[in-house]
């Protein structure tokens, strides 16, 4: 006696659930309600948050994630001291040469280290003025930190030997100096000096830094590149600024130091090493040390956190949403109880009956799924056009959202299709 | 079911032929309904049998009834007890759906019935639009749809006015003389004087069981 469901069956019972739920369009409409939502927000939040993160672990893998970066950080009690407006003090502070020959001399396994001195200055063209930092560095930086050439080319070790006055300079530095025609060729004023433009770098924006770095110093996304040898013949170590009426001067060797280790397993052991031997050297903490694989691996633990989070609001708002269509579901059993009877009487076995509502329930909770993930997707079409956030729909959220809200309408619509089966004929049909 | 279990039929006792005209008659409360609900499968007797075309019905489980009424019985009901979203077509085709017989045949049969009640006309027409007579009349080829055995109809005029209450009794005198087999229950005497035999119970007993010879009026 026992027939398994037919496809043919099945598309009848489909056929049937249809018509039923179109019979009741509001209804219908306003039971899916809670499904439509939880599957769009889900996929709508996880689409700016993926977009979110991706940008930010772009910035970092930028720096290079084979690199550990060593800056120059004014410590905080001399701060106070020199705020209080003793004019001639030098600040004496940051890495010094010395830090980077013993690291490059003591510790295996690093390839090479990036000195740059950073100076926060003005770039003239004629009157047109950018607020830069001038960085003075080496010819490997572009590689080292996986920040290409776009035009022209970088300086080479014969431009750092004999200290000539050339200068790369930062994509975004370019539409504020020269609006209007390419700065190659040309000069750019710094100061009293002056600087032939070799190359343009491609675009970066500012770079990621750890907390303890970015509390101290903004960074900014307008950088000019001049050779280290240039730099120190140029500044000397003493830097003066001026400061809310009085002068401030610095003595500072250099800004920044990138190392490169030779490969990713030993990244986090040579940042060890690294900070012992700048604990020896330093007194007091006048340095910071980032290591981009650390950010990274802070970035993904923070996407983690975000995507427990969402499941966990994406999970309440489906078992609302499954709970509003199981209450509609168990009224509509209650309406149909005459229906169900003569179904019953002409030959409907419980299967049939239990068929027919969960049916039902699957193509409402599949429905919304459907409304929901097209929702979902044109919220994040949206953001990014209006917003200019980026967005990423990865291809499992969609499917995901709309596997789990088809299996919502299963798990909420088999109660109601029980309590339709497990009606007694003769009882359902006396019912009015 | 209340804490008193009520016997509803006790000792009754009878066989019906095929293509017999029986009717079952009583006072209210002596066992009508149930004894319905027994032949037509839809309950099962605490004690006793039932045989059906050659099986027992009584031992049956739920699944197995459901195929018996499905597949060799027809309803008609006092109130018509048609789905009131479904059109006629699809009302007459409900017990076919539940045999997986093939949607185009199914359809046909459908058309067919609804053509031999008079109904061709009305066939995408929903119950709510159609006279108490033809509401009948769609529950009368509902019921013949599947070919059945045996056509249960439960006071089918109680709720008609007497001309359609006259023209569905002549349809089931049509298909009686074509060889249905028809229980007809009813408390009208003018109803049951249409079968060719008459069953009385009261207190759940079989009061009298008389044959006319007389044949029914065509």
């Amino acid at each position: 006696m026992i027939r398994t469901l037919s496809l043919a069956r099945l598309r009848r019972a489909v056929r049937l659930g249809v018509k039923s739920l179109w019979l009741h369009r509001l209804r219908s409409l306003l039971t899916v309600l809670g499904i439509v939502f939880g599957v769009c927000s889900v996929i709508a939040m996880l689409a700016i948050g993926e977009g979110a993160s991706f940008e930010a672990q772009e910035r970092i893998k930028s720096l290079g994630s084979q690199n550990i970066i060593l800056r120059s950080v004014k410590p905080p009690e001399e701060q106070k001291v020199s705020d209080k407006g003793s004019q001639s003090i030098v600040l004496q502070y940051g890495l010094t040469y010395k830090d980077v020959k013993a690291i490059r001399a003591t510790i295996p396994g690093v390839t090479v280290v990036l000195p740059s001195r950073n100076i926060r200055e003005y770039a003239w063209n004629i009157s047109r003025r950018v607020d830069c930092e001038v960085v003075g560095t080496v010819p490997w930086y572009p590689e080292m930190r996986n920040h290409r050439v776009a035009e022209g080319r970088f300086f080479t070790d014969l431009d750092m030997d004999s200290q000539t006055s050339v200068c790369v300079l930062g994509a975004e530095m370019v539409p504020g100096l020269f609006p209007m025609d390419s700065p190659l060729g040309k000069h750019v004023r710094v100061g009293a000096n002056y600087y032939q433009v070799i190359g343009i770098m491609e675009p970066r924006g500012a770079e990621p830094q750890s907390g303890e770095t970015a509390a101290t110093d903004k960074p900014i996304a307008q950088r000019m590149f001049i050779p280290l040898e240039t730099a120190r013949m140029r500044y000397g170590e003493v830097l003066m600024r001026r400061r809310a009426g009085a002068f401030e001067a610095e003595r500072v060797q250099l800004h920044e130091a990138t190392v490169k280790v030779a490969s990713l397993e030993e990244v986090l052991g040579v940042a060890e090493a690294v900070k012992t031997i700048l604990e020896r050297n330093h007194k007091r903490k006048d340095y910071a040390i980032d290591v981009p694989l650390e950010m990274l691996k802070q970035a993904e633990h923070t996407k983690r956190i975000f995507n427990i989070v969402l499941g966990s609001i994406a999970a309440i708002s489906l078992l609302v949403g499954g709970i509003g269509i199981m209450n509609i579901m168990l009224a509509s059993v209650t309406e149909r109880t005459r229906e169900i009877g003569i179904r019953r009487a002409l030959g409907a076995r419980r299967r049939d009956i239990i068929t027919q509502f969960l049916v039902e329930t699957v193509l409402l909770a599949g429905a919304g799924g459907v409304i929901g993930v097209l929702l979902g997707v044109s919220i994040p079409y949206i953001v990014t056009q209006t917003a200019g956030m980026k967005t990423i729909i990865t291809l499992w959220s969609p499917v995901l959202a709309f596997s789990i809200s088809a299996l919502v309408g299963v798990v909420f619509g088999i109660y109601p299709a029980l309590r339709a089966a497990q009606m007694d004929p003769v009882e359902a049909l006396r019912h009015e | 079911m209340g804490p008193v279990t009520v016997a509803a039929l006790r000792g009754v006792t009878f066989g019906i032929e095929a293509g017999d005209y029986l009717s079952i008659m009583g006072p209210s409360g002596c066992g009508k309904s149930t004894l319905l609900n027994l032949l037509g499968c839809l309950d099962r007797p605490t004690a006793g049998r039932y045989w059906l075309g050659g099986d027992d019905v009584s031992q049956m489980n739920d699944d197995e009834l459901s195929s018996v009424r499905g597949a060799r019985l027809g309803f008609v009901f006092q109130s018509y007890n048609l789905i009131q979203q479904l059109t006629v077509l699809e009302n007459i085709e409900i017990p076919l759906y539940y045999q997986d017989r093939p949607e185009d045949e199914s359809r046909a049969i459908a058309r067919r019935l609804a053509a031999r009640v008079g109904l061709e006309d009305r066939l995408e027409h929903k119950p709510f639009e159609l006279s108490g007579g033809q509401q009948q009349r769609v529950a009368i080829a509902r019921a013949l749809v599947n070919d059945p055995l045996v056509i249960l109809a439960d006071e089918p005029t109680g709720n008609l006015d007497s001309t359609s209450g006259a023209e569905i009794l002549k349809l089931f005198d049509e298909l009686n003389a074509q060889g249905k087999t028809l229980i007809l229950v009813t408390h009208d005497t003018s109803v049951s004087q249409h079968a060719r035999r008459a069953i009385r119970l009261r207190d759940g007993q079989i009061e009298s069981d008389v044959r006319s010879e007389s044949a029914p009026r065509l």
